[in-house]
């Protein structure tokens, strides 16, 4: 089984080195490749040293667009599992293996680490609590599954994910319309509790003034995204 | 202002618009593709500045008393089409200079790969 941490990183200098060096101490097996996503600071460089695979965005696509070139790499590179770390250290790769876990026993094709099972003491605001416990909702209503925590990036795929990804993977806000575009191509979900940290550095991409924004945008992408037709998901072999 | 005056007025922007568009395409700073649109709204606008009675037997039909504003709807209606297409286009675009990034991004590591390879041989 060949791993892969995926490790989007935008102007994250100060901690993806860290991030880095504690992924080789916790999963030793796995490779780690970070994407910087057109830093102005010296997150590729910290990043390198750190011994990561960096692949630099030319210039800034945002989230979605950052953590699908990981994906892409990983189809392209043949790897078996991939798994997104963030860069601010808010998911600690000590909790890695658990998120690992079910894709290796086989038993999901996808795996989220979520705060709200009761493991560890994540604070939040009342207001971003509404909207996660919203979409939290919204998105057990579309795929007819219990999801608690649709905005943890903290998750690992096996190749039939890394596959989907790589061809479509929803580019502003990715993290709540992932688990729809995943359930909508038959990829089997599974919610792990983990801990989490308070980020170590950075800032949510997920800003006050945009959180209108943000709402109405994911809304209008999962109503939408249940009328659209399904992509065709690459075979072995296909042109990476 | 008389009804002549305004005819002249009217055929005469859509025919400077017209003339414009197909200039750009000239030059190439417009493709074809795109000017098709701007063509066909051209041509409609001049028809309709041109073609009074059409105007106010569509004015009558609707019961709208000023004609003129049928000329200034369709007008309006024209140009929301061109923007819309437009706006699809941006998307595409946007879609493939993500892609082209990601794959720069690739082929960057690749070829760093490649290089390290090479100078350890030697």
């Amino acid at each position: 089984m060949r791993c892969l941490a995926i490790i989007p990183a935008f102007n994250e200098g100060a901690s993806v080195a860290d991030v880095v060096h504690e992924i080789y101490e916790a999963q030793p097996d796995c490779d780690v490749v970070v994407v910087d996503d057109g830093s102005r600071d010296a997150t590729a460089a910290a990043a390198r040293s750190a011994g990561a695979t960096v692949l630099q965005l030319p210039f800034n696509l945002g989230i979605g667009g950052a953590v699908q070139t990981g994906y892409k790499y990983a189809w392209t590179n043949g790897y078996d599992v991939a798994i997104q770390v963030d860069a601010d250290g808010q998911h600690p790769p000590s909790e890695m293996g658990k998120v690992i876990a079910p894709i290796l026993a086989g038993t999901a094709d996808m795996s989220t680490g979520t705060r709200f099972r009761g493991v560890g003491d994540f604070k939040s605001s009342t207001g971003r609590r509404i909207g996660i416990e919203m979409f939290a909702r919204l998105v057990s209503l579309i795929i007819r599954e219990q999801v608690t925590d649709t905005t943890s990036g903290f998750r690992a795929v096996n190749r039939k994910g890394i596959a989907l990804f790589s061809v479509d993977y929803p580019q502003d806000y990715p993290e709540v319309e992932t688990q729809a575009l995943a359930h909508k191509h038959g990829l089997r979900l599974v919610e792990v509790p983990v801990e989490m940290r308070q980020r170590q550095a950075g800032e949510s991409s997920i800003r006050l003034w945009g959180s209108t924004y943000y709402v109405i945008k994911v809304t209008l992408a999962l109503v939408i995204g249940m009328f659209r037709s399904s992509v065709a998901i690459p075979e072995e072999g296909d042109r990476g | 202002m008389t009804h002549a005056l305004s005819t002249i007025l009217a055929s005469a922007a859509s025919i400077i618009l017209l003339l414009a568009v197909l200039e750009l395409v000239r030059r190439r700073r417009l493709r074809e593709k795109y000017a098709l649109l701007w063509i066909l709204t051209a041509i409609v606008l001049l028809i309709l500045s041109l073609w009074r009675g059409l105007v106010d037997s569509i004015a009558i039909a609707l019961g709208i008393a000023y004609g003129p504003l049928i000329t200034i709807a369709v007008g309006a209606l024209f140009v929301l089409v061109v923007l819309l297409h437009y706006s699809t286009v941006i998307s595409a675009l946007t879609d493939r200079s993500a892609v082209l990034a990601q794959q720069v991004a690739m082929l960057e590591e690749r070829l760093r790969r490649l290089e390290d390879k090479q100078s350890d041989d030697h």
